[in-house]
This record gives C-alpha cells, structure tokens and sequence, in this order.
C-alpha cells in the first residue's frame, strides 16, 4: 500500500482488470441500494403537490413535513415504543441467548444435544406460521395491544443462542477453571469472565437483534390494535390507509426512523462486519 | 503450606480407567513433579487434587483432611495452568486481584498484597497493563502472581512452561525454583519433560498409563530407575539399552564381548544391559567393564561434551566423548563404561534386576 501510494503510475499498473468488473459491480450495487434512500430523503423535502414530480432535488425543498410530524404526538409516541421494544428485547437477547448458549457450551450434562438441537430446529419454522399460536397464546393471556404483547416472541431467539454458543465453546476452559479456584461462583464466572471474551459476538447479536426488533412489522401489526402501542413502521403505514396514501408524511417519517440504525451503523459498523462475517464463518 | 495425600486416587471416563488407584504422599513444603507421556494421567491427577475433575474412587487429603467432594474454592489450593488463563480483559493489578475475589481483606490490604506480589516477581511496572501488552514470560509471571498472592496451602502447577520458548523457559524454571525456597510452599508441579523435573524436583513421581513407577530423587531415579521406562525417561540422551544373555554369571552381549553381572534374581537369561551415554566415553578398556567398537554414525557437538553415534552390529548406541575432541564421521572408535555404570533388566518384565 505504502509502495503504490508513492508512485500514481503504479497504482494505474496495478490495477487489475478484475479490479475494475468489480468495482463496477460495486458502484451498481451501491446505486442501486442507495437511490431509495435518496428519494426518501428527497421526498421528505416535498410537499403533496410535489411527491409525483420525480426529481431527486425538490424544486421547492421545505421543511413543513418534519415539523408537522414531529409536533404530532402520535409520531413521538410510536418512536418512544419502538425504542423501548428495541432496546428490551436487545438487552434480554443479550442476555439470555448467552446464558443459554453458554450453558450448552460449557457444561456437561444429560440431554444437552437434545436441547441444543430442539432449539436450533426452531430456525426452520418460518415466521408466517409461528404468528398464529403467538396470537392465540397473546389473546388467551391477555397480551393483546401491549408491549409485553409486542416483545415476547423475540425475547430469546434460537438463532442468537446458536451464536453465542459457538462463541463460548471458543473461550478456553482453563479461564473458568482459574476463576473456579479464585472462588467466584458459577453466575460471576459467565457473567465477569466468560462474557468480556465474547463481546464482539455480543455485540453482532445486539446490533442484529436492535435492528431486527427497530424494523419489525409484521408482528408488531398484527398484536396491536390502538395506535398508541403502534411501533414506528406500524404507525408509518397508517399513513397510507387513512384518507389517502400521504407519501410525503410517510418518507419523512422513515427519514427519521432511519436515523437510529443509520447512527448504530457509522458508530458500530466496524462490529457490523464483523459480526457477519463471524456468523457467516460459525453458521 | 500444607501435606497432600493421594489414597488409591482412580479416575474413570465411562469404561475407560485413566488413573488406575494411586497412592502418594506429599510433604509440608516439598516440591513433587509429576512427570510422564501425554495421556499417562498426570495432569488428571493434578486436576482431581484441584478438585476441576471428580474423583472415582479412593481419596485425597489436604492437610489431614479429606477434600473429595470440596469445590476447588474450599481446598484452599491455588493453580498456574500452562496457557496462563491471565484474563485478556483486565489489567495486570485486576488479574492478580482475582487470587482475593473470596478474601475479606479491606481494598487497601489487597492491593498492598498485589504490589507485594507484584513486588517479588517483578511485575510492578507493569501492574496497570492488559495481559495483551505482555510478552510470554510476563503472562506467567502473572499467573504465579494470582496464585500466590492468596497464600495458599498449596501451588499447582499444570505444565506452565511448556508455551515458553527454550531460553525463557530455563529462566522461569529458576524462577519458581527460588520463590519455592523463599515462600516454602507445597507445591505439585506436572511436566512431560523430564530436565524440568530432574532441575526443579525435590522428589520426582514418574507416571505412565495411570500409574505410578516410581518416586523418588531426581538422583535416585538417575541412579536407580525401577524399569526400562524409567531408565530411558530420565536423562537425556535416553540410556542406551544392549539385550544380552545370561550365562555362567556373564552377559553376553548382541554387540559382541560379555560383561560380568553381579548375581541377581533374574528369571530368564534374557537381560538388558544398560549404559547411560555420559558413562560411555572413549578410555581405555577395563575387563570389567563394557567395551564397544563401531564406526562413527553421527557427531554432536555440544561444546561441553561430543555426542557420538557408534553402529555396533546393527545397534546405534550413544557415547560422548569430551567438548573439543570431535570424531570424525566413518572414524573406527571403541567406548568404554566402568562395570559400577552399568544397569540390568529382565528383556520381559523390563523390570530392574535386584542386584
């Protein structure tokens, strides 16, 4: 790197024409992922009359959707419950996956395959077919239109259990065994000594499971029905079935409920990447 | 400081016995090296005393007193594993630290204790360091510090040099030797070498297939190993082992010439006769004694001495020969070794024949 960067006519001579397909591919990609976002913003910048002028500058850039929807409380109110959904159900999978997976990953006992399987058999159930039982077991327990509603199926995820639990069958032996004879107990060795050792994967999981829970809607629209207890992409989409679809309000709305994930991304992509790439090498 | 007490110690997986009933007896402050192959069931034994594995069967006391079913926190032992276990995630202070988690000290009185610790393995200007920043030997030095800073009645130690380099390691063996003296602690330390264990022993306990051969002074088992294992596992190079047979009071050798053996209770006339290379050196021959001649196979120089390879009616045995005097390869040469070094086992048993 330090070579090519002395010598601009090297870097040209080093550039391989399989360089070039796939920065060519990469700049597509990129384009092609980016263009929505673009009209979103451009959108949010729009007022009605304006939304079917496909432009990607507004002719007559505003800011009166951003102050109408955020002086409606409604807006505020689905942001608050997304972020307390989001950030409970982080913080219980971040918790309790590695328990579990921390459990299965280091000690011994009868069944534990049985258990281990059982949980991981749970990933080849789609969703679409899980959502009727959660909705019979939320309605005989009273669970319908409430938060507790909301969170309970994604508070541990088999998926976040198989993560972690191959992240801990990494993590030697002979750590818990010296904290054994220091004298913690079995909860402080997990707790103080197991889990700083996983942290990327901790943190893979958190961002996964904030960003799964932050986007969700299928369920989230499904267990609600007062629009107070609606989730942002919930609330987003009421946009559309009252009166007319308000496209503009709509995409300043997703403007805004970008803004989190966009802000977990430039602060924590490093662990992003990372996070992939580990479950894509474990998985 | 305390006795440890290994009673028929067995250790079962399923079917398959690892450690076959041991008994053992360790004194107040002596320093007792397990040493054997991989899998001889050392380090289980080891761990058992910890109390990391259970036992099945027999038992095992710390100081008069029976720990089968303590938790290793209540055995009052502390243990440097071979990978340190140092936390990567703490500083240096905070690891030695831990060796306290169950102590009741004031947080002065403990930290006073880690720079102690610190203090005497020379680790003080490293003690708000992370383990990452640490070469090898520091990690070590850590890992006796978490260990020691507890007091505990006794030191377990499970191959802690065997990720240290050839240099590194003969530094830290002084090392431990000399914070064994100063602190006298009791101390078990387990290793497949066995120059770690002739140096740092004050008895050896040489273990193969689950159990004991035999225990005894590095010396005593230089000069009187039990069996052929024993004799080719301490010392290096390994004893050269000749067969021969038994007739009229003699040895004769498959090398050719006889040596007379002192009477003995050997049952069948086929023995090995055994020479350690240092006691194999070009001299004049004595009848008394060991003679062979071959050409020189293989020379290697270690500037003290001169290692020779001599091949001897199919048989390559080791001399040496003194530092500066170097045969050449090819070169005619005759050994010789005084009768008084020379060691007998029965070919079967592989036991050594009671003189």
């Amino acid at each position: 790197m330090k070579e090519a960067a002395s010598s601009p006519a090297l870097v040209l001579s080093r550039v391989r024409p399989g360089r070039i397909v796939a920065w060519t591919l990469l700049f597509i990609g990129g384009v092609i992922m980016v263009t929505p976002l673009l009209f979103m913003l451009s959108t949010s910048l729009k007022d009605a009359s304006q939304v079917y002028d496909l432009r990607v500058i507004p002719a007559a850039p505003t800011l009166d959707n951003y102050v109408e929807i955020l002086g409606d409380g409604r807006f505020t109110r689905w942001f608050i419950n997304s972020t307390i959904i989001a950030v409970i159900v982080t913080l219980s999978n971040v918790f309790f996956d590695s328990l579990v997976g921390y459990t299965l990953a280091k000690f011994q006992f009868r069944g534990r395959y049985i258990v281990f399987i059982a949980i991981l058999s749970t990933l080849m159930i789609p969703t679409e077919m899980l959502v009727l039982p959660w909705y019979l077991m939320a309605s005989q327990f009273g669970w319908i239109d409430s938060y507790w509603g909301i969170m309970f199926p994604g508070m541990m995820t088999a998926f976040g259990t198989f993560l972690m639990k191959q992240f801990f069958e990494g993590v030697p032996d002979d750590f818990l065994e010296a904290a054994r004879i220091d004298g913690l107990n079995e909860f402080t060795i997990w707790w103080k000594i197991a889990m700083p050792l996983v942290t990327p994967a901790l943190s893979a999981l958190a961002i996964f499971t904030f960003l799964g829970n932050w986007t969700a809607f299928f369920w989230p629209l499904i267990v609600t029905t007062s629009a107070e207890l609606y989730t942002l992409p919930v609330g987003l989409s009421s946009f559309a079935v009252e009166q007319s679809i308000q496209w503009e309000k709509i995409m300043t709305g997703a403007s805004i409920a970008t803004l989190p994930t966009l802000i977990i991304f430039l602060f924590l992509q490093r662990y992003i990447v990372r996070g992939v790439m580990l479950a894509g090498l474990k998985g | 400081m305390a006795t440890i007490e290994l009673d028929s110690l067995v250790k079962r997986y399923g079917q398959t016995t690892v450690v076959h009933g041991i008994d053992l007896a360790i004194q107040e402050g002596e320093f007792v090296v397990l040493v054997g192959p991989s899998g001889c069931g050392k380090s289980t034994t080891l761990r058992m005393i910890a109390g990391l594995e259970e036992i099945s069967g027999g038992q095992i006391l710390i100081d008069g007193r029976i720990v089968n079913e303590l938790q290793p926190k209540d055995r009052n032992i502390a243990m440097v594993f071979q990978n340190y276990a140092i936390y990567p995630h703490v500083t240096v202070a905070d690891n030695i630290a831990f060796g306290l988690y169950r102590s009741k000290l004031s947080k002065s009185e403990k930290r006073q204790r880690v720079e102690q610790a610190a203090e005497t393995l020379g680790l003080s200007h490293l003690l708000e360091r992370r383990p990452s920043a640490l070469s090898g030997g520091q990690r070590q030095r850590v890992a006796i510090g978490r260990a020691m800073v507890r007091d505990p009645a006794a030191f377990l130690f499970d191959e802690p040099l065997s990720n240290l380099d050839a240099q590194l390691r003969t530094q830290m063996r002084i090392e431990i030797k000399r914070l064994h003296h100063r602190l006298g602690t009791t101390s078990v330390f387990v290793t497949h070498d066995q120059v770690e264990a002739m140096t740092m022993a004050d008895r050896i306990v040489v273990m193969r297939d689950g159990r004991i051969l035999q225990v005894g002074t590095p010396l005593d088992l230089y000069e009187k190993p039990v069996d052929v294992f024993t004799a080719r596992f301490i010392g290096s190079p390994t004893m050269n082992l000749v067969p021969a047979t038994l007739r009229d009071g003699r040895a004769d050798l498959s090398s050719g010439g006889s040596v007379r053996v002192p009477p003995s209770s050997a049952k069948t006339p086929d023995i090995l006769v055994g020479v350690r290379p240092q006691d194999l050196v070009p001299t004049q021959a004595d009848s008394a004694g060991l003679t062979v001649s071959g050409p020189v196979a293989v020379v290697e120089t270690l500037g003290s001495e001169t290692l020779v390879h001599i091949e001897t009616a199919g048989q390559t045995l080791i001399g040496s020969a003194p530092g500066r005097q170097i045969p050449q390869i090819g070169e005619h040469l005759t050994l010789h070794a005084p009768s008084e070094r020379l060691y007998y086992f029965d070919k079967v048993t592989e036991k050594a024949l009671a003189a």
